[in-house]
């Protein structure tokens, strides 16, 4: 098997509080969908068939109560529980589940709403042997405004600094701005290896990785990384131009490669060891290939830790971690799919504005002299006579009453 | 159309004369074709348009061979005109034909011989229809040469009929079965050339796979992917990486039940080859060594157990890396030192991996010599090349290909590399080697190519149209300072982008060969096939 797919859908929602209070953030409703059925979506299309899901109890009783993730998802879903009071970053939860891992993950988060061809990611991952790779999309500006914020509330604390290289696919630097503190410092190794560097910080994360196997085992190892984002990512980019790394690839391949889990040293459980491994490099140096030009060294520089990244410059990419996200996904989310605005089983009456932004879930009851605009109405709501409702988001089980 | 009126009539008179020779002549090629009816049931070969094709061509070869040599063209001209006559003899030939062969197979020859009735009228009738004089010599002429190679050439490769959308439709049918996308040409092709493949580098053929590959084994989609980008280029390369591959495969392969590891394991490989070639069309060194990769499965003996037996291949493809590739390596660079002295100035072009090896080599010998590069866009593999050998320590010039007859006057020998040496002598190259060769012999400069014996196919080609490849042609875009002149090179309807791949070089060309069973001229390149082909 080439591919698991892991789903991390036990995130607490902690820049939506409001919206946390009833319903856990993987099943809050975009576009009359859970959330979480979005990624489990772009998995399906793709050709996933079994897709291991970590949560927390109470959203696994919801999920099997759920129509719609019953109906719609017709991959095999392997839900896996963690606490929900402990503190599990996503590394934590991965380690979690190591004895499930056995080949290379491709891990998603709940909260992604995209329309990435994701071949694109797994290309580089495949293609170039990459340790990690990983999808990241340009920002859009929030059009919505969002109730109860006065202003546009600069997030300047957050920023990322993501260094590329010229070709925008090999992944150099990655810092936030939260880690930085005097400025951004980058090794003399990474200039004089790459000497052309884009840095860019209008990339939003989409929380999409390719990992070897190996990462998932060296992990297990390492216990104190327990954020992907937060820390397994930065420590690999800065891995892949770390002299010993460089150094311990010639000592390896004289070395009995069994040896390698007794080492002390991290870097060398990072190494890929493949199975004839003289034989790829014996085709590594017969091809007249290098991904770089100007100076002495082979093809990426001999290291052997790679990470890559793919930045979408068009298209849909929204993670749904704070409100202004989650209004702008529902505007959009709908947009993603062919499915009528207005839902079938709905009973609307003819006296009913409809705008042609809004969307009517399931078994609905419209009374006349309404007027819906660039709304989303949950399913099984009532709306009674003389209603207005424009700019919002109702969700499911509710009843508007007159005036 | 005089002539033609004339001709046809002196046709129709020799017309009846044929018939009644070729009375006597049926019998014996009735027995002929009861034995080939025999061989293709046993072999259940069901195309109809084969079956045509092959009862017009052994018409001639029976004709051919009974009648007297010099009535050969104008047999082969009465081909269609034959053909509808023996077919009532067809009948009872073929009703003999099961009643001495096996039982089990006798109500299809039956429908075969009544398909082929069928056909046969129906050709007799669009004659009538179309005006037979017409007709006849039109089909003459175009039934002559094809009838007459039939017996010589076998089925065109799929791989150059691009343009033909019949082909296109089998190939599709074929992919659609082994459950592979097709992928589709980019971009106006030239027309010299539109009977090629022309794909486009952002289109990868990933695009329509799922992505947890379960269709093709991984390691066969990592490696169509490095192909088609680029990653691994250089026949070399690629058979080393192509092997790689298929060693995880078979790793990774178990029996199925009621099956057989000889059998299943080649039919499992075909839809994996199909990829390749879709991702990049497969390379001399490559096919060989599929080839040998298939017969060592089926050899496997019936009772061998599997893990054995996978291990059994493994070895082998192992002996052969080692020894085609590795161990020919050493002996061509043994050879080639020889006739690299002191002082001399080695013009090499583009990155061969051979002949880098072989300036490795004598630099550790330590021979004086210095090295002109020679390299050519838009892949511009020379620089690889050139970082190579001045990594090494060796005194290197670099030019373009455009500067080669400027400085030709300085260079002593031309070592080449090749893709493939044909069965004619040619040699099959990166493209502007020809050129390179082509002005090394005008300045009297010796031209020695160095190429395994692995890498000979049975191929004859004389020209770099009918078989190429055809790269990316947005490769050939320049941006400079921003600007891209070609940018939208599509729009404009007189514009076509040609980017080759591969040429031909003539063995006049050509002083020596350089392979691992020794240095031959260029002509000896059959031999060299035939010697191979009694060995195994």
């Amino acid at each position: 098997m080439e591919l698991q797919a892991v789903l991390m859908a036990a995130g607490g929602g902690s820049r939506m509080t409001d919206l946390i209070y009833n319903t856990p953030k993987p099943l809050l409703p975009v576009g009359n969908k859970p959330l979480m059925w979005y990624p489990l979506n772009l998995l399906e299309r793709v050709g996933f068939e079994e897709v291991i899901v970590i949560t927390t109890k109470e959203v696994q009783k919801m999920m099997s109560s759920d129509p719609k993730m019953k109906l719609d998802v017709k991959m095999k879903l392997d839900v896996v529980c963690i606490q929900e009071d402990g503190d599990m970053g996503t590394a934590d939860a991965l380690r979690h589940i190591q004895q499930k891992i056995k080949s290379d993950v491709l891990v998603v988060s709940c909260d992604l709403i995209t329309d990435v061809a994701l071949h694109e990611v797994v290309d580089l991952f495949r293609a170039h042997n990459a340790t990690l790779a990983m999808l990241m999309s340009k920002a859009h500006e929030f059009t919505e405004t969002v109730p109860g914020q006065k202003g546009k509330k600069k997030t300047a604390e957050q920023r990322d600094f993501v260094g590329v290289d010229p070709s925008g696919k090999r992944l150099l630097f990655m810092a936030n701005e939260a880690d930085l503190e005097d400025g951004l410092s980058i090794r003399k190794s990474i200039i004089k290896k790459h000497p052309r560097m884009h840095i860019k910080t209008g990339l939003v994360d989409a929380h999409l990785y390719c990992l070897k196997k190996e990462v998932v085992d060296f992990l297990a190892e390492n216990k104190s990384i327990s954020s992907i984002r937060g820390e397994l990512v930065p420590y690999l980019v800065r891995k892949q131009f770390s002299k010993t790394a460089n150094r311990q690839k010639m000592k390896d391949e004289s070395e009995d490669q069994t040896q390698k889990k007794n080492d002390d040293s991290t870097n060398q459980e990072l190494l890929i060891a493949s199975r004839d491994e003289s034989l790829l490099q014996l085709a590594q140096e017969r091809s007249c290939w290098n991904d770089h030009h100007g100076d002495m060294s082979e093809a990426y520089h001999g290291g052997k830790l790679r990470c890559y990244v793919h930045i979408l410059d068009q298209g849909l990419c929204y993670r749904v971690n704070t409100l202004a996200a989650y209004i702008e996904a529902n505007r959009l989310a709908p947009k993603l799919f062919e499915e009528p605005a207005v839902h079938p089983s709905a009973v609307i009456s003819e006296k009913c504005q409809m705008g042609s932004d809004s969307m009517i879930g399931a078994l609905c009851q419209i009374a006349d002299k309404t007027s819906i605009k660039r709304s989303t109405i949950g399913n099984s709501t009532t709306v009674k006579e003389k209603v207005k409702v424009t700019n919002s988001i109702v969700m499911h089980g509710v009843t508007i009453e007159e005036g | 159309m005089a002539d033609s009126g004339g001709t046809d009539e002196h046709d129709k008179k020799d017309d009846v004369e044929r018939s009644k020779s070729e009375g006597k002549e049926l019998t014996k090629e009735e027995k002929q074709r009861l034995r080939k009816e025999k061989k293709q049931q046993k072999k259940h070969k069901e195309k109809k348009d084969d079956k045509a094709s092959q009862e017009s061509g052994k018409e001639n070869k029976s004709a051919s061979s009974a009648a007297a040599a010099p009535q050969l063209p104008t047999q082969t001209v009465k081909a269609p005109s034959a053909v509808p006559a023996p077919a009532p003899v067809f009948v009872p030939a073929s009703s003999e034909a099961p009643a001495s062969a096996d039982k089990p197979t006798k109500t299809k020859a039956e429908l075969k011989a009544e398909r082929r009735a069928r056909q046969e009228a129906e050709r007799a009738s669009k004659q009538g229809k179309k005006g037979d004089p017409g007709q006849q010599a039109a089909s003459g002429k175009l039934k002559a040469p094809p009838s007459e190679l039939q017996p010589v050439v076998k089925r065109l490769p799929e791989h150059i009929q691009v343009d033909n959308p019949e082909v296109l439709k089998k190939l599709a049918k074929k992919l659609e079965r082994q459950q592979i996308p097709l992928r589709s040409d980019y971009g106006y092709k030239v027309s010299l050339f539109s009977h090629l493949h022309q794909y486009s580098r952002k289109a990868p053929l990933t695009q329509q796979l799922s992505i947890p590959s379960t269709v093709i084994h991984p390691a066969v989609v990592r490696l169509g992917l490095q192909y088609s980008q680029g990653i691994v280029a250089g026949s070399n390369a690629r058979s080393v990486a192509l092997l790689h591959a298929f060693k995880q495969v078979i790793r990774d392969y178990t029996t199925p039940p009621n099956e057989e590891l000889s059998r299943d394991l080649v039919n499992k490989l075909k839809p994996y080859i199909s990829f390749l070639n879709q991702c990049r069309p497969l390379s001399a060194s490559m096919g060989n060594a599929i080839k040998f990769v298939k017969k060592e499965i089926s050899n496997i003996p019936t009772q061998c157990k599997e893990e054995e037996a996978k291990s059994k291949i493994l070895n082998c493809i192992e002996w052969y890396i080692n020894d085609k590739i590795i161990l020919a390596a050493k002996a061509i660079a043994a050879s080639a030192i020889e006739k690299i002295s002191d002082e001399d100035v080695i013009l090499v072009y583009g990155c061969s991996s051979l002949v880098n090896h072989i300036l490795f080599e004598a630099f550790e010998k330590r021979r004086k010599f210095r090295v002109i590069v020679v390299d050519s866009r838009p892949r511009l593999e020379g620089r690889e090349a050139l970082r190579r050998l001045v990594q090494r320590g060796i005194s290197c010039t670099y030019v373009l290909i455009s500067a080669v007859s400027y400085i030709l006057p300085e260079v002593s020998k031309v070592f080449l590399g090749a893709h493939a040496l044909l069965a004619n002598g040619y040699v099959m190259s990166r493209v502007g080697t020809s050129q390179i060769a082509l002005v090394a012999k005008a300045f009297n400069v010796p031209v020695l190519v160095c190429c395994e014996t692995y890498k000979f196919c049975e191929r004859v080609q004389t020209d770099s149209f009918v078989s190429n490849e055809l790269d990316d042609p947005d490769d050939l875009i320049v941006t400079r300072k921003g600007k891209t002149h070609l940018e939208n090179w599509q729009e404009v309807p007189s514009l076509g982008l040609l980017n080759l791949v591969y040429d031909v070089t003539p063995p006049d060309f050509v002083d020596l060969v350089i392979t691992e069973l020794g240095m031959i001229p260029c002509t000896s390149v059959p031999v060299v096939l035939r010697v191979k082909n009694v060995d195994q």
